[in-house]
């Protein structure tokens, strides 16, 4: 029997709502005094009650979307129980039966197809450091991060190496940060990442093993990580050995994965539907609505780029990805020769909190300009038409004298062929 | 069927004191008797019931509420050990359950 | 008579009419408290600032507030910030909460004044109050029997004058049962007409806030304080509250067709429950018997849920950021936490806890189809009366059983009151006036009517 790589994701992203999943305390954490943010919701106290946040929810639809996941027009929010020092409660409000969405896909660059499960929102736990106090091992524990909105996103076991992981999580990353609800920085916690792993005959026959990975902070170390794992896994199944079933950290110095708990049983959540929170129930034109609020998402808005202003896959892609250097672009491509522009952002050389140099918005042809000069030279438009394509010349001449010369020829050509195509489409 | 309250008890994470336990299991087992009485009724087709208020879609907007929010002082003031602004508890050994 | 022993609305009228001050009121109350509390022990924490609270009113003077200089005694399971609030139970003995109920504010904001928490059945667990992990609540009537529960010492503490009204909780039968047995009158509102925010919680799906008073038109009065949309609980109700306490009078019953469920005619209570009935046919009201389903299928559901949520609820008293740990809880506490979670459980689920939500529809529906033929429904609180010492020990599920004449209207989130219909070997008898969601003013007007025609509600026990 042949075994393959067989890695499903489970992804934490901290939503950057203002306030939090349950409650209106700020859900800014990051690098604030300990337990200077909570009140009697997310601190668990006796008689607190959870009242979920709209935006959350629309947020997380929002997500699910992009990810071309079904939206489940009924869901709830259940109890999940178990006990630990962050977990207040003593139960994780989340989602289990009736999740906000289930059944999508994100595809990579070779064309293979990462099926997503579900996608779901959840309260994010406490934050415990481990620390010596007077010769004995404490922990401490700081309840400003709970209850900060955490959306949660599973893959199907359909990732076979390191670096798929990677491109899967970096492209994730990417629409998520394109719909302005999270940071998604995985070295400032706000993505998480748990891969499972195993060597299995496919994603559908798996083994009877699977071995979760903590403590991955980087893509990097997610790829590094992965990929150690496997090989370890690889040569125990290779000696007859069936790896155990287990958590496992990893430690980017040796780079390597190293035992933490073995997990004999799986736990018992005893997830029932939560009795403080009235089921969510919303109509087809309520998520529609939130479909027609999602923005381009990076891969179409950089294939559209290259099209329209000729940029380079490369360029566009990296113009797609960034919100600030995005606007900027948007701001100022009537101004400015788009494709000059967009490499002076993505060189670097441009300052972003000024307007463009003069001597780069004055280069810019003037889309209006072009449209004047076929206006008025219809009959040189006619020509062109009939397959006389040398007349292209006198028409740049035109919108050279129109604007003093001061602009780029071999643009203003591009622009006129451009836009004489655009009319040829419509007749 | 017998249950062991000995597992439950784990679950539920309650120490039993010494002798507990077998009240316990005796009272759990006379209990479960008379629940399993629902087992005469036929609900295959019945929809459950989680909550009685046929609301639906109650949320807030995402506005701060800073009346509600305590000060450092106020969240760990019932707490029997802190550390400096912290709630301090022995080192966890065991992950989540 | 003594200040202590008037009722809510004539204690505001008195105060009104500067017949005599808030600091003579509350005085009333904390004379009766130290004479007879000892005994009964009916509250656990006093407020030991009641009467510079009270000096404050009486210097600052009547602002019309409804509840004005009322002294109260509330529920040691409705957080009260500043004062140590246990819900009975050794674990949060130490607990000094850093917030108030919804409900506490409430009467606070309208005036009333607190004169301390009061004692009732461990995270009220039971229907006897000897559960709590201080000692039982003895009964006014008779001290060597219990008041009921979980709501036993507000019970207490207004059958024994010892406060102008209580607040109580019912998650079934906490506000209506020991208002049965101490001979005053309990108010359950619709599950959701009263916010949750800040009272300790048992059974999530259930738990309802509720007044205990010395008659119906005080209840009246609280209830519309205390109900309302909270925009801290997702489970209270948008809708206005149309309980109006001045428009009680008027209820003649005439027409009224009422149901009389022939399965909770059990017990010795029953006798007096049909003279009650004979009060309303008497008026011109027809009382009809009907069938409803079987108790115990209606104890098992009420049982099951209930105990998931209890065992749920307590998860969060782990004693890191407040209170003792788990090591604390008492013998009731993990009783029902056993069974709770083993409903909950993987493989457990279906049988169980999802079967009690399905047989918890039937009885929703069942509800749903008497109330469309009648206006309400009556019935005893308790099949007898009040149980003595010792009672609640007798089976693992003594609280459910006690309860199961009010269970099924817990289980649907229904309204209804328990108002005094006689006395049996010295204690007293509570009747059941039970109708459907929302029809509070309807249930108040005929509760008022009934005390209007009957004394029982004036009888008191001889202290």
């Amino acid at each position: 029997m042949k075994l393959q790589p067989v890695i499903g994701l489970e992804i934490h992203v901290e939503l950057k709502t203002k306030t939090g999943m349950f409650c209106g305390c700020s859900a800014d954490h990051f690098g604030k005094a300990p337990n200077t943010n909570t009140c009697p919701v997310c601190l668990g106290l006796p008689g607190a009650l959870p009242v979920p946040n709209h935006q959350a929810i629309d947020w997380a639809i929002m997500i699910g979307l992009a990810l071309d996941c079904r939206v489940n027009l009924e869901s709830s929010f259940d109890r999940k129980h178990y006990f630990y020092p962050d977990l207040p409660k003593g139960y994780q409000i989340s989602q289990y039966d009736d999740p906000f969405c289930q059944a999508g896909k994100l595809s990579l660059a070779s064309g293979k197809i990462i099926r997503i499960n579900r996608v779901h929102l959840e309260e994010d736990t406490a934050k415990m450091q481990h620390q010596v106090i007077d010769g004995q091992k404490m922990t401490l524990v700081d309840f400003n991060r709970s209850g900060v909105p955490l959306v949660e996103i599973v893959t199907e076991p359909d990732i076979a190496s390191g670096e798929e992981a990677k491109e899967f999580l970096k492209k994730l990353r990417d629409i998520i940060r394109s719909l302005g609800v999270s940071d998604c920085d995985m070295e400032k916690g706000s993505m998480r990442l748990e891969p499972n792993i195993s060597w299995s005959e496919s994603p559908e026959k798996l083994n009877n093993y699977k071995v979760e990975i903590k403590n991955l902070n980087s893509f990097r170390f997610a790829q590094q990580g992965i990929d150690f794992e496997l090989k370890r896994q690889k040569e125990l199944l290779d000696q007859g050995k069936t790896p155990v079933q287990e958590t496992r950290g990893y430690n980017p110095q040796k780079r390597a994965t190293f035992s933490q708990r073995v997990k004999e049983t799986s736990a018992d959540y005893r997830y029932f539907p939560d009795p403080d929170i009235p089921p969510i129930v919303l109509t087809r034109e309520y998520v529609e609505n939130l479909r027609t609020k999602l923005p381009q998402l990076p891969e179409a808005l950089a294939n559209e780029m290259v099209n329209k202003f000729h940029l380079s896959l490369s360029t566009a892609q990296l113009l797609s990805k960034d919100q600030l250097k995005l606007a900027y672009f948007n701001q100022y491509k009537n101004q400015v020769e788009p494709l000059e522009l967009a490499n002076l952002i993505v060189n670097k050389k441009i300052d972003l909190d000024q307007p463009p140099p003069a001597k780069a918005a004055s280069r810019a042809v003037d889309p209006n300009i072009i449209d004047q000069v076929l206006k008025e030279n219809a009959d040189a438009v006619a020509k062109y038409r009939t397959g006389k394509t040398s007349v292209i010349g006198f028409l740049v001449g035109q919108v050279m004298r129109l604007t003093g010369g001061k602009v780029d020829p071999k643009q203003v050509q591009d622009k006129l062929l451009k836009a004489l195509q655009v009319r040829n489409l419509q007749g | 069927m017998k249950v062991n309250v000995l597992h439950l008890a784990k679950l539920v994470n309650m120490p039993l004191k010494p002798g507990e336990s077998e009240k316990l299991q005796a009272g759990f087992d006379s209990t479960l008797k008379a629940v399993d009485e629902l087992k005469k009724l036929p609900t295959a087709k019945t929809k459950s019931t989680f909550q009685v208020t046929k609301l639906q879609n109650v949320w807030r907007e995402d506005i701060p509420q800073p009346e509600r929010g305590f000060t450092q002082k106020q969240a760990l003031s019932q707490a029997k050990k802190t550390y400096q602004g912290y709630f301090l508890v022995p080192r966890v050994i065991d992950d989540e359950a | 008579m003594r200040l202590n022993q008037l009722t809510v609305i004539e204690a505001r009228a008195g105060l009104k009419a500067k017949k005599f001050s808030v600091v003579e009121l509350a005085t009333a109350c904390l004379v009766q408290i130290k004479a007879v509390d000892k005994k009964l022990h009916a509250f656990l924490t006093l407020n030991d600032r009641i009467l510079d609270q009270a000096k404050k009113l009486d210097q600052s003077g009547d602002d019309g507030r409804p509840l004005w200089g009322i002294p109260f005694a509330i529920k040691d399971n409705f957080l009260t910030e500043g004062l140590r609030t246990t819900a009975s139970a050794k674990v949060l003995d130490n607990f000094v909460p850093q917030y108030s109920a919804t409900v506490y504010k409430k009467l606070i904001e309208a005036g009333a004044l607190c004169l301390g928490k009061t004692n009732m059945d461990a995270w009220a667990h039971g229907s006897s109050t000897e559960t709590s992990d201080y000692g039982s609540t003895l009964n006014p009537w008779n001290t060597k029997y219990l008041p009921g529960g979980s709501s036993g010492g507000s019970a207490a503490a207004v059958a024994a004058d010892m406060c102008l009204f209580g607040i109580g909780s019912e998650t079934a039968g906490s506000v209506r049962q020991p208002a049965a047995w101490c001979g005053v009158t309990g108010f359950k509102p619709t599950y959701g007409r009263v916010s949750r925010y800040g009272v300790v919680a048992m059974a999530s799906s259930t738990d309802s806030p509720g007044p205990l008073t010395k008659t119906v038109a005080d209840a009246a009065l609280i209830t519309k304080i205390i109900a309302g949309h909270d925009v801290y609980d997702a489970t209270t109700s948008p809708r206005p509250v149309e309980i109006n306490p001045n428009s009680l009078q008027g209820e003649n019953l005439k027409g009224k067709i009422i149901a009389l469920p022939k399965e909770y005619l059990i017990g010795e209570a029953s006798g007096l429950i049909l003279e009650a009935v004979k009060v309303f046919e008497s008026a011109g009201a027809q009382v009809k018997p009907v069938t409803l389903m079987d108790p115990q299928f209606t104890i098992a559901v009420y049982t099951i849920i209930q105990r998931c949520e209890v065992s749920s609820n307590l998860a969060r008293y782990d004693g890191i950021r407040f209170g003792h740990d788990r090591s604390s809880f008492s013998y009731e506490a993990k009783n029902r936490s056993l069974l709770g979670a083993f409903s909950l459980s993987t493989g457990y689920f279906d049988q169980y806890y999802k079967k009690a939500q399905q047989v918890r529809t039937m009885i929703i529906d069942e509800f749903d189809r008497l109330f469309k033929q009648f206006d309400f429904y009556l019935a005893p609180i308790s099949p007898g009366p009040a149980l003595p010492l010792g009672a609640s020990k007798t089976s693992a599920m003594f609280g459910e059983l006690q309860d199961v004449l009010v269970e099924p209207s817990s289980i649907a989130g229904l309204t209804g009151l328990s108002v005094p219909c006689g006395i049996i070997s010295g204690l007293p008898i509570g009747l059941q006036i039970t109708g459907a969601q929302f029809d509070e003013q309807k249930i108040l007007q005929v509760g008022h009517w009934y005390q209007q025609q009957t004394k029982w509600h004036l009888e008191k026990p001889k202290l």
